[in-house]
């Protein structure tokens, strides 16, 4: 029943609003549209001695997109872009059912009910992938 | 004419077979198919499948009567002078996308197209894409509170470099609809053209294109109870005589030579390549079913719909309804916001409901934005809804709230 989509821990980390608002002197800036739907997040990524240690973002989108993009902002400063890697993986393995499937981690099972609403995937996937597309451009920086 | 839309019912299979019930309010998406425009392509691909147009075996003879009496009831159903104003297209989209390019091949640098803030981007991005490549002026007409065009601003902002006024016929977020004569005797005035956009016109009746005064109107079979991947292209005869063609290919050529090729008359110079043979028979059935109905019993039946939508909606202090909140001059397409709650989350809360509705943009980015916001919910009605559809969906914004907030 998709009402499990929108259980208390989504709500919550939607509520909460982790890390909304922009950040100042941001290694790196990324803004991305979901075109089909119109959500857009604009997320700025601090790091420092080869670490994330703060997100920021503006996010313009459904409950399910606002949740991830607080679930970043709250559980990933701290941890290196290759760490980040693993967890944006354990999320595509969540939602899509890897066949070597790694071990997810307790924070992102909240969102384990998206998998089997394929036109949500890409609503909880926008911040991972802007994210991702931050930390390629401080890299590149 | 009576009008039961609860027997009309059972002649959509999708409506009749949907487990558990289902509650189809995405109409302007999609409407469900009529068994008259399944039975149609079902039986001409069983009976008469073979290629249109210079065959001499018989099926090929039977293919191009049956495709050509399909262009004869869309002209009945447009009320247009003749079948060879009618073009088949894949859809409205393709239909405007013609237009742009054909059309679009006799402007000229400076020569303007006027669109309006309402448009969905079907008919807003091909010209945009034609003023890369002429160098035309597109203008905007601005939008009423409501969200109407606003055509007092009409005689402002026209100037004798204005070649086509385009417009949509009905707004696919608001239902309003266009004043038509107004446009015509203004685009008159300065000698432009005038393009309708009916994508969600045809499914609430006829058209009369000649008392209309227009020169262009498009449409898809989809939004009208036909099948996919298929549309309609009318334009005045003498417009038409005058486009070059758009795509090249086979069908649309008087002769070839390795120098150059000269080019069918209309309409097939626009109907490049082997075109959706049964999907434009389905299409045909489905608008000769279309022209026979009872529209007054049906207008009544979908305003009645409309008026109890309305009145639920207005009655909810969380709930803002995008567009015209009367009957006037609208269609029963209704889009709203509800506060704080994002319109995809509305939507799949309402699915387990059984409720279809559609959230988002709906490809008419200006005219949300012109509300202020970034997706709306929208309901629209056809001839099949019933009070128990209408109910559903007011029913269920009671547990979208308890569930989301």
């Amino acid at each position: 029943m998709n009402v499990e989509l929108y259980q208390q821990a989504i709500k919550d980390l939607a509520r909460a609003g982790h890390g909304s608002g922009r950040l100042s002197a941001a290694s790196a800036s990324t803004r991305l549209d979901n075109p089909l739907c119109g959500d857009r997040i604009t997320l700025d990524v601090r790091l420092a001695d080869g670490k994330i240690i703060a997100i920021g973002h503006d996010t313009r989108g459904c409950l399910l997109c606002r949740a991830a993009a607080s679930w970043l902002a709250a559980e990933v400063p701290g941890s290196s872009p290759v760490q980040f890697a693993a967890a944006h993986r354990e999320l595509l393995a969540l939602l899509q059912g890897a066949a070597t499937t790694p071990a997810i981690r307790t924070s992102l099972l909240p969102f384990s009910p998206v998998r089997e609403h394929k036109s949500r995937h890409g609503c909880v996937l926008l911040p991972f992938e802007t994210l991702r597309r931050a930390l390629t451009e401080a890299a590149a920086n | 004419m009576s009008f039961d839309p609860k027997a009309l019912r059972a002649e959509f299979p999708l409506l009749m077979l949907a487990q558990p019930p289902l509650h189809y309010l995405d109409n302007a998406a999609t409407s469900q198919i009529h068994r008259s425009a399944l039975k149609a392509m079902s039986d001409h691909d069983m009976f008469q499948r073979a290629n249109i147009m210079r065959g001499t075996h018989r099926l090929a003879e039977a293919a191009t009567a049956a495709y050509e009496d399909a262009r004869a009831r869309a002209a009945h159903f447009l009320n247009a002078a003749t079948p060879d104003e009618v073009v088949f297209t894949s859809g409205a989209t393709a239909a405007l996308n013609l237009v742009a390019h054909s059309f679009g091949d006799t402007l000229r640098p400076g020569d303007e197209v006027m669109l309006s803030l309402a448009e969905h981007h079907s008919n807003l991005v091909p010209w945009q894409l034609l003023r890369e490549r002429r160098g035309i002026v597109l203008r905007f007409l601005p939008l009423t509170a409501d969200g109407r065009i606003d055509l007092a601003a009409l005689a402002d902002m026209l100037t004798p470099r204005c070649r086509l006024i385009a417009l949509t016929h009905c707004s696919n977020v608001t239902g309003a609809i266009t004043d038509v004569a107004t446009v015509v005797a203004a685009a008159h005035g300065v000698g432009a053209r005038v393009l309708l956009d009916g994508a969600q016109q045809v499914q609430h009746g006829p058209v009369d294109v000649q008392g209309l005064d227009i020169d262009f109107y498009a449409f898809s079979g989809h939004k009208c109870y036909g099948p996919n991947g298929i549309g309609v292209l009318w334009a005045r005869g003498e417009v038409l005589a005058a486009m070059p063609p758009f795509l090249g290919g086979g069908g649309m050529v008087g002769e070839v030579t390795p120098e150059g090729s000269t080019f069918a008359r209309p309409p097939q110079r626009f109907e490049a390549g082997t075109p959706a043979i049964a999907q434009a028979v389905g299409l045909g059935a489905v608008l000769a079913w279309l022209s026979m109905l009872p529209w007054r019993a049906i207008r009544a039946h979908e305003n009645e719909l409309l008026r109890r939508l309305l009145a639920g909606l207005r009655g909810r202090s969380d709930i803002r309804i995008l567009g015209p909140v009367d009957l006037d001059a609208r269609q029963p397409v209704v889009s709203f916001d509800i506060a704080g709650l994002h319109p995809h989350d509305v939507c799949q809360v309402l699915d387990r409901h059984g409720v279809a509705l559609r959230g988002g943009h709906h490809c008419a980015q200006p005219l949300i934005r012109h509300f202020g916001l970034d997706g709306a919910n929208r309901a629209s009605i056809a001839m099949y809804t019933t009070q128990a559809d209408i109910d559903a969906l007011l029913d269920g914004l009671n547990d979208v709230v308890a569930v989301l907030r």
